[in-house]
């Protein structure tokens, strides 16, 4: 008898790590970031072949002396510019103030989108205001730059009497059909592959409308994901689907999703699907690929994968401590910086912006948070003021049945 | 009017509502050209066109997900999830979403949605052919889940569910799409044709969701079943020389409490039969329910004849469907109680 074949090499077993943890120098050695300008703008009815190179390198215009270059430059007006600097800057200190009023107990829970501003903010100026979008939890700049009232997302997070969702929801998982803005679900993923469904919907309906998704890097591992851009790529769906890389999943750095095999941007090649990899903290990139996504979408030539490459600046939520896993000066020294500083670098370099200018912006957008927050936190935080109790057994169905009536009652409503 | 078996009903409905409403379309694993494994669709694309009766990826939690953009949409989306024991990796889209849209937006947005699988044993199709799985879908809050048990009650149900603003769950027993199966599985195959609800209209009815149908009066015992389980029950107290009264629920969520509480208080006797796992199956509910509502009047403990808590067995077919000898069983005992 011979002895068995053996392997001559023993297996191993991988498991990624980041490339720095807390206490660690910082790291971006692997990062390659292209110069500004360098990627080709192609025609929009090129194929997901043709176009390749999009998905692994980064689309880029905002040079490092905040001057626009290249053919992806959307060659936008000041008073877009400085539209979307707004709605980011109104962000920021919404996020800065609702945190604040979790840390002082005044709800239970908050998240924050900070360095990943530009992603929602510019897509919402490149987008129709029809246009329905399915975001997660990270794209609150959505409502903002289309008007939806503050005091309504206050409500929300406050679960008071005014809530729109009646304080059924977590706080952030706003929705608002009239802007364009699924509900929110918290299982992360799902809004992912309904987005499609969406689209089908209105190109079923002869519709000029378009749906546009997000799912963060990590949960580009769930199923939705595949059967979104299955479903998408099959039905030339009109979408957008947007991967908001921001490195980090609660603790779980990208590569934990897949991310240092191949970039995010490239999963969309092996379903045909045109891709972009976008500098995400760069409005005008964001915009212009945006702008190229939706084309295609309008002239039926199908769905558009996009990724935002950016950093999750803030903690994942108020409930997370990130210098727990990584490096606490990971964010400022992130490669592409932020997304406000380069805008507003940008107006200021085009000579339509100063500091002043800026103050004064940041000024305001406190003062507009601030009056939004005494109105709704007159109304109530949580649990100084909610909806009846009425309303837990109210929308389960479009009519109460029996069986939650009559539990209605034993609660005595 | 028309003799129709159950696919044909099933086929009618939806032919039916596809032209009365240009928002309904319809999809799934092999429901386009070929028109479903079970020939539900048959000849809807022809009739209807391409983009109104197509063909899904194999993803039954894409076929659900994007069912539900199209419901958010404003289209009444009808799919077919081709067995029920692939239901499963679509069940977070249902639980967690379309059953909750309605309720976690305040009614901004709703998935006015009609899902189709068929479902049960009694076609030697082992534990992935075979399987009942209501129960998982009654557990859920915002989900009407339907069994309908005849070709009548199977059109004007499937109708009631696509005009419903709220997702509905169509469970259809696939033993009966030919015949009404009793159970006794060694006797030939009745055709539908036989049966007195294979007679059904060919334009556009409901049978309302939410409520139950006596379909043999009695006095000793009432038997609370659904699907398959209904030909079963009528069977088995034909066998046992039981006067049993049978109920035939239709709709387990919401379920028609007022029938149920009617019959058992006249009765007092109680025997649940369905095909799924028992423990934790809608019969611990039903008998629950009961308990609750009409203790006073029981003569006797509530039984529950179910298939056994194992998986579906291929070999074991007969031993694990609970037929007529098991159902008589159960009725005989409960008038000794």
């Amino acid at each position: 008898m011979n002895a068995p074949i053996k392997n001559t090499v023993s297996l191993s077993l991988r498991i990624p790590e980041p490339k720095a943890r807390p206490g660690d120098p910082i790291d971006f050695s692997g990062l390659n970031v292209p110069p500004a300008g360098s990627a080709p703008r192609p025609d929009t009815r090129a194929n997901a072949f043709q176009v390749r190179d999009l998905a692994f390198t980064l689309i880029r215009v905002l040079d490092e002396a905040g001057k626009a270059v290249g053919p992806w430059d959307p060659k936008l007006s000041s008073a877009l510019l400085k539209s979307g600097l707004r709605t980011m800057v109104i962000t920021r200190a919404y996020d800065d103030r609702m945190y604040r009023m979790q840390r002082q107990g005044k709800t239970s829970f908050y998240m924050k989108c900070t360095g990943e501003e530009a992603v929602a903010s510019a897509q919402a100026l490149a987008l129709e205001d029809d246009d329905m979008c399915f975001p997660t939890y990270r794209q609150q700049a959505l409502l903002i730059a289309r008007g939806y009232p503050l005091v309504d997302m206050m409500n929300q997070i406050y679960s008071n009497e005014k809530d729109p969702v009646k304080g059924r929801q977590l706080p952030v998982m706003y929705t608002s059909k009239k802007h364009g803005f699924f509900t929110i679900s918290g299982n992360l993923g799902t809004q992912f592959s309904q987005a499609v469904g969406w689209a089908m919907a209105s190109a079923y309906k002869g519709d000029s409308r378009i749906a546009c998704a997000y799912i963060g890097e990590g949960s580009t591992a769930e199923g939705d994901f595949h059967s979104a851009l299955t479903f998408a790529s099959v039905y030339d769906a009109p979408v957008i689907l947007n991967v908001v890389n921001n490195q980090w999943a609660i603790s779980s750095f990208q590569g934990i999703a897949g991310g240092e095999e191949s970039t995010f941007a490239s999963r969309g090649i092996g379903y045909g699907i045109p891709a972009l990899r976008v500098d995400g903290n760069d409005f005008l990139a964001v915009y212009a690929a945006t702008k190229w996504a939706s084309e295609r979408a309008r002239a039926n030539l199908g769905p558009t994968l996009i990724e935002h490459f950016t950093y999750r600046a803030a903690p994942h939520s108020t409930s997370d401590e990130p210098s727990r896993y990584r490096p606490a000066e990971e964010a400022k020294g992130w490669p592409l910086g932020d997304p406000v500083e380069r805008l507003k670098a940008h107006l200021i370099a085009l000579g339509e912006w100063s500091e002043d200018d800026h103050k004064a912006l940041e000024k305001e957008a406190t003062e507009v948070v601030r009056a939004a927050g005494k109105e709704s936190e007159a109304i109530g935080t949580l649990g100084q003021s909610r909806p009846s109790v009425k309303e837990m057994f109210e929308d389960v169905f479009k009519e109460t049945p029996w069986h939650i009536r009559r539990q209605r009652q034993e609660m005595g409503y | 009017m028309a003799t129709m078996n159950m696919i044909q009903a099933i086929n009618s409905a939806m032919d039916v509502m596809m032209t009365r409403d240009p928002d309904v379309l319809v999809f799934g694993e092999d429901v386009g050209y070929f028109g479903g494994v079970f020939r539900a669709t048959e000849g809807l694309q022809k009739k209807h066109g391409l983009t109104r009766c197509f063909d899904a990826p194999i993803a039954e939690g894409g076929i659900v997900a994007t069912a539900i953009g199209m419901g958010a949409y404003g289209l009444r989306p009808v799919i077919e999830i081709q067995f029920a024991d692939y239901i499963y990796p679509a069940y977070d889209q249902i639980v967690s979403e379309a059953a909750r849209l309605r309720y976690r937006s305040a009614a901004d947005f709703t998935a006015p949605i009609t899902l189709r699988t068929p479902y049960g044993g009694g076609i030697f199709g082992g534990q992935t052919h075979s399987q009942s799985p209501e129960a998982l879908f009654t557990h859920v809050a915002g989900i009407k889940t339907v069994i309908p048990s005849n070709p009548y009650d199977a059109k004007g149900l499937l109708i009631a569910a696509i005009e419903d603003d709220d997702p509905v769950v169509i469970f259809e027993p696939k033993r009966l799409y030919n015949g009404p199966f009793d159970g006794w599985h060694e006797k030939p195959v009745e055709p539908w044709s036989k049966h007195a609800d294979s007679d059904v209209p060919d334009g556009h009815y409901t049978v309302p969701l939410g409520k139950a149908k006596v379909v043999r009066p009695g006095s000793d015992v009432t038997v609370l079943s659904y699907g398959t389980m209904v030909h079963v029950a009528l069977a088995a107290a034909a066998h046992a020389g039981v006067d049993a009264e049978v109920i035939d629920l239709r709709t387990l969520v919401p379920v028609d409490i007022e029938t149920i509480v009617e019959s058992v208080t006249k009765t007092g006797r109680c025997v649940i039969v369905h095909e799924a796992t028992r423990t934790s199956g809608f019969g611990a509910e039903l008998s629950a329910m009961v308990q609750e509502e009409c203790f006073y009047h029981l003569e006797a403990p509530i039984l529950r004849v179910t298939g056994w808590d194992t998986p579906y067995p291929h070999a074991f077919e007969w031993e694990y469907f609970p037929g007529p000898e098991r159902v008589a069983k159960a009725l005989k005992r409960v008038m000794e109680g």
